[in-house]
């Protein structure tokens, strides 16, 4: 399959390694992938934030770079949930536009979550990944509830060689990011962040793993400003790991 | 008006640890209990789009079916008064009262007269309220605002009850201990009292059904039995989108409530009335219809399941802000995700414009909500209304988040300014990070920094390292 990769603006600029994870695993498993050029951002930290009309502006300019793609694949589960759920939104009450909306509805359809496209799309549950390590999963809000994922991810984990499992406690719950909520409500953003973290800290894992880059540097950076020795990495790059060439 | 937001309010209730203690034991029951009972019903899915697509339908027609109300309730010899606004409510209930010549009135739990700040008014004119849900009765006593929809007290403690008790209900509060039956017990036999020499009750309703006139209140103490039954007169007071087309409506209602509301099959009491039966019951009734702000919600395509709304508080109890923050912070009678939505509309943004925020969207509420309200939806629209209007001021273009967002908004349809932002941004950023990360920002990321690091922009981006790697191809 040809594969359109849609790597959106955090991945870009702060975690490539994401990226070129998700090229390795597609590759490995026989894809061709393209990384269209021009592509920015999903527009969600605008949306999100109220700026409606610059978010509008995003839609249009994602539509125009992936009009003509067989599939759009998205390491990032919210970045996917906007455009699933928000872009329809924003081209029928915001742009009040029926091209705009056609288009969207024409195009949503192709556009994957990372491990949805694994494991859905593709019917996959074991991406012949090799990883020894003790490894939570912090199922994001957006996989759980826009996207429905479901067990998907966890199911590839459960698949990865050397991989030692544990179940986050509480799993279901916000880790506090919200994008700007995280500054807005730093304090309320902070107290959800303790449990999360505390709920981390006793599976006494040392890496903590999830679906979308932005929770992770939250959970992450709260981590790291602890010393609790714990890291996160995005799921896509314990797939990308292999016996031959293993990941850190 | 202070000012005061939900972010310097949720700053104080953080730090009260009997507070998030209270909250946190009261949530995770409820949450156990609800999702118990939820899970039970095979129908629970078909249940919840029946109570969201009659909502949706009713409030198409709603002019149609407050006519129908109207007219049953006066058939069945209630009297109906319509009130546009909260102080035109207050008129009404006050000019009522007066009319009987009494000094006091026993309420039962009603969050639409704590929305028409009822009971300042009357005060005001001489007339002493008196709550007889006991939560609310504490929250009366102690003179402060509830902080959950079902269980308004639940922020006080049992020592603290027992204090308002011994200090405020005469011989019955007398050296009493702070045990629970203790305390039930000296409420019971204070309230009996109220109830039996007050002529004039006033109460909110859960449901109206249009084609019967009957008013429907749910609830789990007996008290609002006691307020709907016993008194000459009874003043009923619901917002207009409570209304229901047919009494087969109630079939879903009556289900959806209190398993969702209490965790419970069905609640302890219901109560439904249509107009005076002569002998049984109060020989007057008066239904206020309150408008307030509701239909300016029902105008507004994207906002308008507000409305859907039947207070059940599901949406507080799964909410991980409101767990956190407390009711108090959100400095209304509704509380959490519905507060944060519902609130703002009414009050106006100006006044509650720090609501819309008070949410990470984790879209927890709008997973339980028993009518299916999308409230993250809601919340970002309402923010885009608070955008709007700073924009239309220039301190409000000038100010950081707005230049923030134009300038990324600019990045990010122009590929080379946004490529040569990144590369200044990793020199810029050579000042600030320790070890591969960034315990420190500037305001307004300061907010960040509070409790995160940041990670280093990498040296190279996802787009420098995929374009090396096509031209060495
Ligand atoms: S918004 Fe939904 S969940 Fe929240 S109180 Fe209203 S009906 Fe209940």
């Amino acid at each position: 399959m040809r594969v359109s990769l849609f790597i959106t603006c955090i991945n870009d600029s702060l975690y490539p390694h994401t990226g070129q994870a998700v090229v390795r695993v597609l590759e490995r498993l026989g894809h061709e992938v393209v990384f269209p050029e021009g592509q920015s951002c999903c527009g969600q930290m605008h949306h999100n934030s109220g700026y409606a009309p610059e978010a509008v502006a995003m839609v249009r300019q994602f539509v125009e770079i992936f009009r003509e793609a067989e599939v759009v694949v998205v390491p990032s589960t919210s970045c996917t949930a906007m455009i699933r759920t928000q872009y329809p939104h924003l081209a029928r009450h915001v742009a009040k536009d029926a091209a705009l909306l056609e288009a969207v509805e024409a195009l949503v359809p192709r556009v994957w979550e990372f491990s949805e496209f694994l494991t859905r799309k593709l019917g996959l549950t074991d991406v012949g990944a090799y990883y020894p390590h003790r490894v939570t999963y912090h199922s994001s809000c957006n996989s759980l509830r826009s996207l429905g994922l479901g067990d998907g991810p966890l199911t590839l984990l459960r698949h990865v060689r050397g991989l030692d499992l544990v179940e986050l406690p509480n799993n279901t719950e916000c880790c506090g990011f919200g994008g700007t909520f995280a500054v807005k409500n730093a304090e309320t953003s902070t107290a959800m962040l303790t449990d999360k973290m505390r709920h981390i800290l006793s599976t006494n894992a040392e890496i903590c793993t999830a679906g979308d880059n932005s929770c992770l540097m939250h959970i992450g950076g709260g981590l790291s400003r602890q010393r609790t020795g714990v890291r996160t990495v995005h799921l896509a790059q314990i797939l990308a790991s292999t016996a031959e060439a293993p990941l850190a | 008006m202070s000012n005061a937001t939900f972010t310097s309010r949720a700053a104080k209730s953080l730090r009260n640890s009997q507070l998030r203690r209270n909250i946190n034991k009261a949530t995770t029951t409820i949450r156990g209990k609800t999702a118990r009972v939820t899970a039970e019903l095979p129908d629970w899915e078909a249940l919840r789009l029946a109570g969201r697509e009659i909502k949706r339908s009713t409030l198409a027609e709603l002019d149609k079916h407050l006519i129908a109300l109207e007219e049953s309730v006066t058939r069945a010899g209630g009297t109906v008064h319509w009130a546009r606004d909260a102080a035109e409510a207050r008129e009404i209930v006050v000019r009522l009262t007066k009319a009987h010549n009494t000094d006091q009135v026993i309420k039962i739990k009603s969050m639409t007269t704590d929305e028409i700040e009822l009971n300042p008014a009357l005060e005001g004119a001489g007339i002493r309220p008196y709550e007889t849900d006991l939560a609310d009765m504490i929250v009366q006593m102690g003179r402060e605002k509830p902080s959950h929809l079902l269980v308004p007290a639940i922020h006080k403690n049992r020592v603290e009850i027992r204090d308002l008790f011994r200090d405020q209900m005469g011989s019955h509060g007398e050296g009493l201990s702070d045990r629970p039956t203790d305390l039930t017990k000296a409420a019971r036999a204070y309230l009996r009292d109220k109830f039996l020499e007050t002529r004039v009750a006033i109460s909110g309703a859960n449901f109206a059904v249009a084609e019967t006139g009957s008013v429907v209140v749910v609830e789990s103490e007996g008290n609002g039995r006691m307020c709907l039954t016993l008194p000459d007169v009874l003043i009923s007071i619901m917002g207009i989108e409570k209304v229901l087309p047919r009494w087969q409506d109630l079939e879903v209602f009556l289900q959806l409530l209190p398993r969702a509301a209490t965790g419970e099959r069905m609640n302890p009491y219901t109560s439904i009335w249509t107009g005076t039966v002569p002998g049984d019951g109060p020989r007057e009734f008066h239904l206020v219809l309150l408008d307030n702000g509701r239909s300016k919600i029902l105008a507004d395509e994207v906002s308008r399941e507000t409305l859907h709304c039947i207070r059940c508080s599901r949406c507080l109890n799964v909410c991980p802000v409101y767990e956190r923050a407390g009711g108090h912070a959100y400095d209304s009678m509704y509380q959490g995700p519905i507060g944060a939505i519902v609130t703002p509309q009414l009050k106006g943004l100006e006044e509650a414009g720090s609501l819309p925020y008070a949410s990470s969207l984790c879209g927890a509420c709008h997973e339980v909500c028993p009518v299916k309200i999308n409230i993250p939806q809601i919340l970002v629209h309402l923010r885009g209304k608070v955008v709007e209007s700073k924009r239309e001021t220039a301190l409000g273009k000038l100010s950081g988040e707005n230049m923030a967002m134009q300038v990324a908004s600019r990045l990010f349809n122009n590929q080379q300014a946004l490529e040569w932002s990144l590369w200044a941004g990793r020199l810029g950023q050579k000042l600030l990070t320790r070890d591969g990360v960034m315990p420190w920002l500037p305001p307004p990321l300061s907010g960040w920094t509070l409790s995160r690091d940041f990670p280093a922009l990498p040296e190279q981006s996802f787009r420098d390292w995929w374009k090396q790697r096509e031209n060495g191809k």
